[in-house]
């Protein structure tokens, strides 16, 4: 009930501002997404352990953490498509659960999996959504052009959906986001199982969503590529929110010194064995590009490490620091985070 | 963009309720998987089939003269009646069942849930397109019934109340296959509970009411034919309904027992009526069910 007299306030608030000034600003303290205390549980599997999160309108949000942190729960119960077991998710002003409807209207949501109805041309497929958020057959007319060509698929406006490759698909899937002009949108792996050239592609259309002054919380596995468009991002594990802020401070909270990158002639095993007893070293990641040493000392201990290693007789290839940035800060969360203090 | 969203809200008022996008959705793609003309393809066969062997016994078993019998032409309009009775309860479930779980399973529903169309729009809508599949199915077998009107002795009105009491039936079982449908996550569940529902209304009901006529005449204290509520056992069971369509005598004889001698007391109402009743209150309940459990509820 409190909840319900918490929102008609908002409401009253903005009808009594005549004044447009005064209505944008009481319109900016609505924040667009609150989050307080919000907790899922399945049986006895806990998926969201009392989270708390505020983004401001026109912020873009980055939704940093491992498989099954609880994520897409967060962003599912944003979505109306989930009931939180307590607490409350509010988007505009609108709690999910109360007041579906309203949210719905104002989300523009895709899921990490998503299915097409195979049968529909592109064109169809935007046509039966923007029908379904009931926006009128001249005003689709027109507006579903200037979709198809913000995701690049002008050219397959007659195509079948399922002759459509993964990436075209889920560009279409974001048109169909876009489609009833949504204030908020939720984008859940928007990117995963594309190739570079389609992620890139990916990338550009959020880059023009930002400018356009949309609100968006993203969660991908790109985050390192938006580096630059995201005004802030949120750390989840195991249904917590362990950090969040701007890039740099998640940086200092979790702690990541340094990133070393060793690529040695051969006897890769036995460098990592060697590493793994050596001071300061947090973590070692062995992959085909050579060896990241996760590194918690300063140049005296590198130049050091360097020293015993070529003492030891290991024949290095190279032996760099890594600049760190936010995809070592993910690869820091989502590998399990031993690193993380 | 204000007054735009103030035109949008006024349009879609009157426009849902004439198009709704999820109806032309469903009639769309259903007719445009060659699905759609082999489950046509199969059924006319099927009935087409029947309807020729059928004719084909009754003219060897009358002798083979050139007259043809209106007694018998009555028979086979019995029987294709209830043959199609048949592959209706085998098609409906097969139609519905999975119209709501198969969107789950292809990952399109929850799509379709963040979207304005409410939970009873998308239900019903789907009610209504597989209903509507079903029927251009039926209507389409009408020429395998004009074979027994050239031979006579069926009413023209007896034929449009047994073709209005197959719309009923596949409301009911399309109603039961939408409710398991939207109840359980995967398809192939929700078809065997609706191919066992539907296994009980044709078969159990029928069989309830066996044993409960069996164990009422076997009452030492009742031995003379008397009126008796067992009928309404029967009243569940539609091939029953679809006899007292076709013989209305029949909805006598299931509330007698002990026959022989006349019952004192008539029958309540037809058995079709009763039938109708009964199973409107449930397929009313069965939608509102599924309508409920589309969407995640709040649990208060």
């Amino acid at each position: 009930m409190s909840k319900n007299s918490e929102i008609e306030i908002i409401n009253v608030d903005l009808q009594q501002n005549t004044d447009g000034e005064t209505k944008e600003a009481a319109d900016r303290e609505v924040p667009m997404i609150e989050i307080k205390q919000l907790r899922k549980v399945f049986g006895s599997f806990q998926a969201l352990k009392s989270i708390d999160l505020t983004i401001p309108k026109g912020t873009v949000f980055g939704f940093v953490g491992p498989n099954g942190a609880g994520k897409s729960t967060t962003m599912s119960i944003l979505a109306t498509l989930m009931m939180p077991t307590s607490g409350y998710a509010k988007v505009d002003g609108f709690d999910v659960t109360l007041h579906p409807q309203e949210v719905r209207k104002r989300i523009g949501y895709m899921p990490d999996f998503f299915g097409v109805y195979d049968q529909f041309k592109t064109v169809e497929y935007l046509h039966f959504y923007g029908a379904s958020y009931g926006i009128p057959k001249a005003e689709r007319e027109e507006l579903i052009p200037q979709l198809l060509e913000l995701v690049n698929l002008s050219d397959k406006k007659d195509a079948y959906v399922d002759t459509l490759s993964r990436g075209m698909k889920q560009r279409l899937c974001l048109a169909r986001c876009l489609v009833h002009d949504p204030e908020l949108l939720i984008l859940d792996e928007p990117a995963s199982g594309l190739d570079p050239r389609a992620r890139i592609e990916m990338r550009e259309i959020l880059r023009e969503l930002k400018a356009m002054g949309k609100t968006i919380i993203i969660s991908s596995h790109i985050l390192p590529e938006l580096a630059e468009m995201v005004d802030e991002i949120g750390v989840i594990e195991h249904g917590e929110m362990i950090a969040i802020g701007n890039v740099a401070d998640i940086q200092n909270k979790l702690r990541v010194k340094r990133f070393l990158h060793v690529r040695l002639r051969d006897r890769e095993e036995e460098a990592e064995a060697f590493l793994r007893d050596r001071p300061y070293v947090n973590r070692i990641l062995r992959d085909e590009r050579g060896i990241q040493i996760h590194f918690g000392g300063q140049d005296a201990e590198q130049s050091e490490l360097l020293h015993d290693m070529v003492s030891a007789g290991f024949q290095l290839i190279s032996f760099s620091e890594a600049q760190t940035n936010l995809e070592d800060v993910f690869l820091e969360i989502t590998k399990g985070g031993e690193g993380i203090e | 963009m204000k007054e735009q969203a103030a035109m949008r809200k006024q349009d879609i008022n009157w426009r849902n309720k004439l198009i709704n996008p999820v109806l032309n959705k469903e009639f769309k793609l259903r007719m445009r998987t060659p699905r759609a003309m082999w489950t046509l393809f199969f059924y006319l066969f099927a009935i087409g089939l029947m309807a020729l062997s059928a004719i084909y016994l009754t003219e060897i078993n009358s002798g083979g003269g050139q007259s043809f019998n209106p007694e018998e032409s009555k028979v086979l309009f019995y029987f294709l009646s209830m043959a199609q009775l048949g592959l209706i309860a085998f098609m409906a479930p097969g139609l519905t069942a999975g119209v709501i779980s198969g969107e789950r399973e292809k990952q399109t529903l929850n799509l379709l849930l963040t979207t304005q169309q409410s939970s009873a729009t998308i239900v019903l809508s789907k009610l209504v397109s597989s209903l509507s599949f079903m029927v251009l199915i039926v209507v389409s077998t009408i020429p395998v019934y004009s074979m027994m009107f050239l031979y006579g002795g069926i009413s023209p009105s007896q034929l449009i109340l047994v073709f209005l009491f197959y719309l009923f039936i596949m409301f009911v079982l399309g109603s039961f296959g939408i409710l398991f449908s939207s109840l359980f996550k995967r398809t192939m569940i929700s078809v065997i509970v609706t191919y066992g529902v539907t296994l009980f209304i044709f078969g159990g009901t029928a069989l309830l009411f066996f044993v409960v006529v069996n164990m009422v005449e076997q009452n030492p204290y009742s031995n003379t034919a008397s009126y008796s509520w067992v009928g309404h056992f029967i009243a569940w069971n539609p091939v029953a309904a679809l006899y007292s369509i076709l013989d209305p005598s029949i909805s006598e004889q299931a509330f007698t027992v002990n026959m022989g001698s006349p019952s004192t007391k008539h029958a309540p109402m037809a058995l079709w009526q009763e039938f109708m009743i009964i199973y409107t209150v449930l397929s009313v309940i069965a939608l509102w069910v599924g309508i409920r459990s589309l969407r995640p509820r709040l649990k208060l």
